[in-house]
């Protein structure tokens, strides 16, 4: 393997951005990591049931993406979801109910963790296998086309996902009907143990769009306002009808694969290097220096953040379990 | 029994399919159908003429890329459209199987009931002479899956009946026909009495989970399905003459399965004679020789019988197929063994 480091973060301000977007932008980064740090404190505690694939480090790809999107548009998540459902407004309490397995999770626990999602939102509940949401983003964006309606569907995948062929025949009718399609990578570098350059010859994903005659680029996925940029562009460009963008965001996992994964396979000076680009401690400062929203209202936010986490907890702690009589039902419609 | 009558206007399988696409294609726009080489009718002609009345936007040509459609097919009908994938054989099923048994079966389950996926899988199954590889009863595979629907019509007034169901059902619908049955131009076509029928202009839909008896008796209840229901039909009108009354029962759809009617045919006869074209070993057949024996096992007279293809891929030779494919012979023989053993009462 070839260690990969973070991408330049050159960004010296956030003066020419609106203030609302920008705060927003931050309070959904917060949400992801607190979201993410909780539910972790919860399973070592042997709290919650399952098991888990937590996206810290990588939260400004979802915030990124989501913000450039309308409430009717649609995305789909990957087994490492929550921060992706969050971005696109499923609800804090729901989504740990869900992680819970209680009857008020948004999935009413029949889906856990690896299927969360709230169709009411456009978070179609995760599809959980490896390649297989790419093929069911480009449906819906079909069904968007065929009825005229300028709606888009973000596809969220990993880096492993590229190797996979049902993502090949995907991109290829999406790119060939140009479908409304915005195909967003979140390449952390490695599936589970394995590193992208000890299993593809080209590590560049964004290249592969060329073979398919549709634009790909790759952005640094911890500058929060790069991949909002690159997103903003791609969705434009799905919503004018002009078919799809990959959109290759490189970024890191904090953590391990899943909870038992101490990552131990990765090189110290990558994880150091790549701890050292946190996305949210590389936007912080940006936003207090240029005064406008100041420490003061960073701390606010973040306090306000801790609370949402602490309700949804406790609401998904108090909610009660399915009704075990009811199991069989809901196989068809 | 079905209310078919053997006058006015017969059509086979295929054109009575064709009715039913095009019934229901006027009456949803969401209605569309894609697959491989559909705008020129598809592998046995399900589609021809389609193209000319709605046009390359709903009667879409797909790449070769069956993971990639049949997924495209499930995003689709998640967001309220009703397509209809056709296979040019329902083998080609399996390079998607993860989207069908994966993704379509449980997304509205694991969900929580958020989404529906009214798809229809259009499969030609079955042995047909083609090796191998283009011979699969795939009816078998999909039967053990949850969150599927699966229908297996063998007469035309029943394929169009049933079709028009599965296409105005919000669930996973694998249709599956076998590719002996469709009368298409040029395509074998397996003979009973039953192959060609009347069909009603009228509107008529049958109910997805109903079986149909297609011949009354008393001595023996012979359940089959698809080819095998033909050939069944046709030894069961032979053995008349000798005073053999066979009960044939048509399952039509494997999921939902009628037991009911299954079982009164049994309580009545007290014989049982099970035939299906797939591999013997965990057929559907097997399930429901399971659930008879379970359930009214003790009004058996004679331990029931089940003919099934060995556990053996599809030969090519025409007399290795025919060697190994239950067919008439084997039916007679059976169905005089069962009528002439077990006890007196």
């Amino acid at each position: 393997m070839k260690s990969i480091y973070p991408l330049p973060f050159d960004r010296t301000t956030v003066i020419d951005r609106d203030v609302a977007l920008l705060e927003s932008m931050f309070r959904g980064m917060v949400l992801i990591r607190l979201f993410e740090l909780a539910v972790n404190q919860l399973f070592l505690r042997g709290i919650m049931p399952g098991t888990i694939h937590l996206s810290y480090g990588q939260e400004a790809v979802p915030v990124g993406v989501c913000a450039a999107l309308r409430a009717a548009d649609f995305i789909t998540l990957t087994h490492r979801g929550h921060g992706q459902a969050l971005a696109k407004g499923v609800s804090p309490r729901s989504l740990m109910a869900e992680l819970f397995g209680k009857e008020t999770g948004c999935c009413r626990g029949r889906g856990g963790s690896l299927h969360v999602g709230d169709f009411s939102v456009g978070a179609l509940p995760a599809v959980a296998i490896v390649g297989a949401s790419s093929p069911i983003a480009a449906g819906m964006a079909f069904a968007f086309k065929r009825r005229g309606e300028a709606r888009v569907v973000c596809n969220f995948f990993g880096d492993g996902t590229v190797n996979e062929g049902d993502w090949h025949e995907a991109v290829n009718l999406a790119a060939v009907w140009k479908l409304p399609v915005v195909l967003i990578c979140e390449n952390n570098l490695y599936g589970v143990s394995t590193h992208i350059t000890d299993v593809t010859l080209n590590e560049r994903i964004a290249e592969r769009a060329q073979a398919y005659r549709i634009p790909g680029v790759t952005v640094n996925g911890n500058d929060v306002l790069a991949v909002h940029d690159a997103a903003r562009v791609a969705v434009q460009r799905a919503r004018d009808g002009e078919g799809p963008t990959l959109v290759e965001c490189l970024t890191y996992r904090r953590g391990g694969h899943k909870r038992d994964d101490p990552a131990t396979y990765r090189p110290q000076a990558e994880v150091d290097a790549w701890l050292a680009a946190d996305p949210i401690d590389l936007f912080r400062p940006l936003l207090v220096g240029d005064a406008r929203i100041g420490a003061e209202r960073v701390g606010a936010i973040e306090a306000e953040v801790k609370a949402t986490i602490a309700d949804a907890v406790a609401f998904a702690q108090d909610s009660p379990s399915p009704d075990t009589t009811h199991v069989l039902e809901g196989v068809y419609a | 029994m079905s209310a078919t009558t053997a006058a006015g206007r017969e059509l086979t399988i295929v054109q009575a399919m064709r009715e039913a696409l095009r019934e229901e294609m006027l009456r949803d726009r969401d209605v569309f159908v894609m697959g491989e080489d559909v705008r020129i009718g598809g592998s046995f002609l399900f589609t021809l003429g389609m193209l000319q009345e709605f046009g390359p936007e709903r009667i879409i040509n797909t790449p070769i890329s069956e993971a990639g459609f049949v997924g495209l097919g499930i995003g689709a009908a998640i967001q309220g459209m009703r397509p209809i994938i056709d296979f040019q054989y329902g083998d080609f099923l399996f390079c998607a199987t993860d989207q069908v048994v994966q993704q379509a079966a449980k997304l509205r389950y694991m969900s929580g009931g958020q989404v529906k996926v009214p798809l229809v899988l259009h499969l030609p199954t079955g042995a047909s002479g083609r090796g191998a590889q283009h011979a699969n009863a795939m009816e078998g595979f999909f039967f053990h899956v949850p969150g599927i629907k699966l229908v297996t019509p063998a007469t035309p007034y029943d394929a169009k009946g049933l079709l028009k169901s599965a296409i105005r059902d919000d669930n996973v619908v694998i249709f599956c026909v076998h590719k002996h049955l469709y009368g298409s131009k040029g395509r074998k076509l397996v003979q009973s009495s039953l192959s060609s029928q009347h069909v009603p202009e009228a509107e008529y839909t049958i109910p997805l989970g109903v079986a149909d008896i297609k011949k009354l008796g008393d001595d023996v209840t012979v359940v089959a399905n698809l080819v095998m229901l033909h050939h069944a039909l046709s030894v069961a009108e032979r053995l008349e003459a000798e005073g053999i009354r066979a009960e044939i029962v048509d399952p039509r759809t494997l999921v939902p399965f009628d037991y009911e009617t299954v079982f009164r045919s049994v309580e009545k006869t007290r014989r049982l004679l099970i035939v299906e074209e797939d591999n013997e070993r965990g057929g559907w057949g097997a399930q429901v020789a399971a659930t008879v024996a379970e359930r009214i096992g003790d009004v058996l007279r004679a331990p029931l019988r089940r003919l099934a293809t060995p556990n053996v891929p599809i030969p090519f030779a025409p007399p290795l197929e025919a060697a190994v494919l239950p067919g008439e012979a084997d039916i007679e023989r059976a169905i005089r063994e069962l009528v002439a053993g077990g006890r007196a009462t």
